[in-house]
């Protein structure tokens, strides 16, 4: 028995969770997939005095296609997303991430809501979230509110979400026609933490220009980086080998990432560079090949 | 604080069980220790090592990352549940034995459980398949490799 004592409730309904974090604010946590939440109980570095479970909610998991965004539940298991064709197929980017996510079991538990909520600057799905312009809706027992990814990530394990307020519903836009995308990462293990990772959207023209480019890191900062600007030049123009070595030097400029015992900050810039090129390359070759 | 109890109901193995837990108990702890079904073993805690791998429902999970209050209503199966009634060895068991795939054993349960619920998904794996399915779960005896050539095993045999 190892986390600390704390109070245990399994909500019965969306209104029912609401109205308790409501009750509790800040000493209550909700419990999702739990993958993160409850290691951190176990070494007791977090001890919340309430758990409001949410696993036995009917309706909180799901992924709603439509013709617009497709939007997703927040309770729906990473294995949930990679086992959904469609899915997979309307997000390529998602899809090429999940497995970079801890392992099968894990992804079996874990959610996306969860993971998005709890904000793990080497998380994946923030980077992505950023890249594709997600929206996420928050909500409380009286109101709810729609939130943009980039404005959602505040600092590591920080989001913009109040004591009473729920992740809801991800919103994911589809990608543009003729949008390739690409996810890559370095860890020191499979399933490890990223010492970095990146996720690159490319879309092109009629002449094979890039007509709109987006750049996220995980791993190099606090929150996922938009380095979407460094790749701004390519914006008009063929990705050639020297642009996007240009872009590789200017990401490295740009970023700033903490570094630990096991990859420096100079390492993390450095693998960042490559990536971002690698990605990039990839991405476009994609949107040329037209998958 | 008062101890916070909660009574719940789950299925092991097929059998039914009723019990009272305090909410931080984690599902790890209640196997071994409240229902004596101490084949499932507890190694990290946190979610690294995969010893204690579960199926909840027929999905490998971890269960030192639940707690044991989670399963109300739930079914679980544990490695106690592998082998027939008779006796007789789960094929993955069998050629675990046969290839030498364990040498210490403390990770041997969670392999199981993470292989058996794998090769029922997908019964005709290639290696590369097996190693990204074994990811999760660590060995510090054998190296992997016995590991991989007793599911490839286990797989061929299953498929008649």
């Amino acid at each position: 028995m190892k986390p600390a004592p704390f109070k245990y409730i399994a909500a019965t309904s969306l209104e029912h969770a609401l109205s308790l974090k409501a009750q509790y604010g800040d000493e209550a946590k909700f419990l999702a997939g739990g993958q993160s939440l409850i290691p951190t109980m176990n070494f007791r570095l977090a001890r919340p005095a309430v758990l409001i479970d949410i696993n036995e909610i009917a309706g909180l998991a799901g992924i709603h296609p439509s013709t617009g965004p497709t939007r997703v539940g927040p309770l729906t298991r990473y294995r949930a997303l990679q086992r959904d064709a469609a899915f997979t197929g309307s997000f390529p980017l998602i899809a090429e991430a999940l497995p970079h996510i801890a392992h099968p079991q894990i992804r079996n538990r874990g959610t996306i809501g969860g993971n998005l909520s709890h904000a793990d600057p080497a998380s994946e799905l923030p980077a992505i979230a950023v890249a594709l312009g997600a929206r996420f809706r928050l909500q409380a027992v009286k109101q709810e509110r729609w939130v943009h990814a980039s404005e959602f990530f505040v600092g590591a394990l920080t989001t913009a979400l109040k004591p009473d307020e729920m992740l809801v519903e991800i919103e994911l836009p589809l990608a543009k026609p003729r949008t390739g995308s690409c996810f890559m990462e370095i860890a020191r293990r499979r399933g490890d933490f990223a010492i970095a990772g990146v996720a690159a959207m490319v879309t092109i023209g009629a002449r094979q220009e890039c007509t709109e480019v987006r750049l996220t890191f995980c791993g190099v900062g606090e929150t996922p980086v938009d380095a979407s600007p460094a790749a701004r030049c390519l914006i008009g123009h063929v990705a050639t080998e020297a642009a996007l070595r240009d872009i590789s030097a200017s990401v490295q400029r740009m970023i700033d990432p903490g570094g630990s015992v096991q990859a420096t900050a100079d390492y993390q810039r450095h693998i960042a560079g490559v990536l971002a090129e690698r990605a990039l390359q990839t991405a476009y070759q994609r949107a040329r090949n037209g998958h | 604080m008062d101890i916070d109890f909660h009574d719940i109901t789950l299925s092991a193995n097929g059998q039914k069980y009723q019990r009272r837990v305090e909410s931080r108990l984690l599902l790890s702890d209640f196997l071994r220790h409240d229902l004596a079904l101490a084949g499932t073993h507890v190694g990290c805690e946190h979610g690294v090592c995969g010893a204690c791998t579960i199926l909840l429902d027929g999905e490998p999970m971890r269960s030192c990352l639940m707690l044991a209050v989670q399963a109300n209503n739930h079914e679980i199966s544990t490695v106690e549940g592998l082998a027939g009634k008779d006796g007789a060895y789960h094929p993955l068991q069998q050629a675990m034995h046969d290839h030498h795939g364990l040498q210490c054993g403390y990770c041997t349960p969670g392999i199981l459980m993470t292989m058996t619920a794998f090769l029922d998904e997908n019964p005709s794996p290639g290696e590369d398949e097996v190693r990204e399915a074994l990811s999760g779960n660590l060995c510090r005896c054998t190296g992997y490799q016995n590991i991989v050539d007793a599911v490839m095993a286990a797989a061929e045999k299953m498929r008649g």
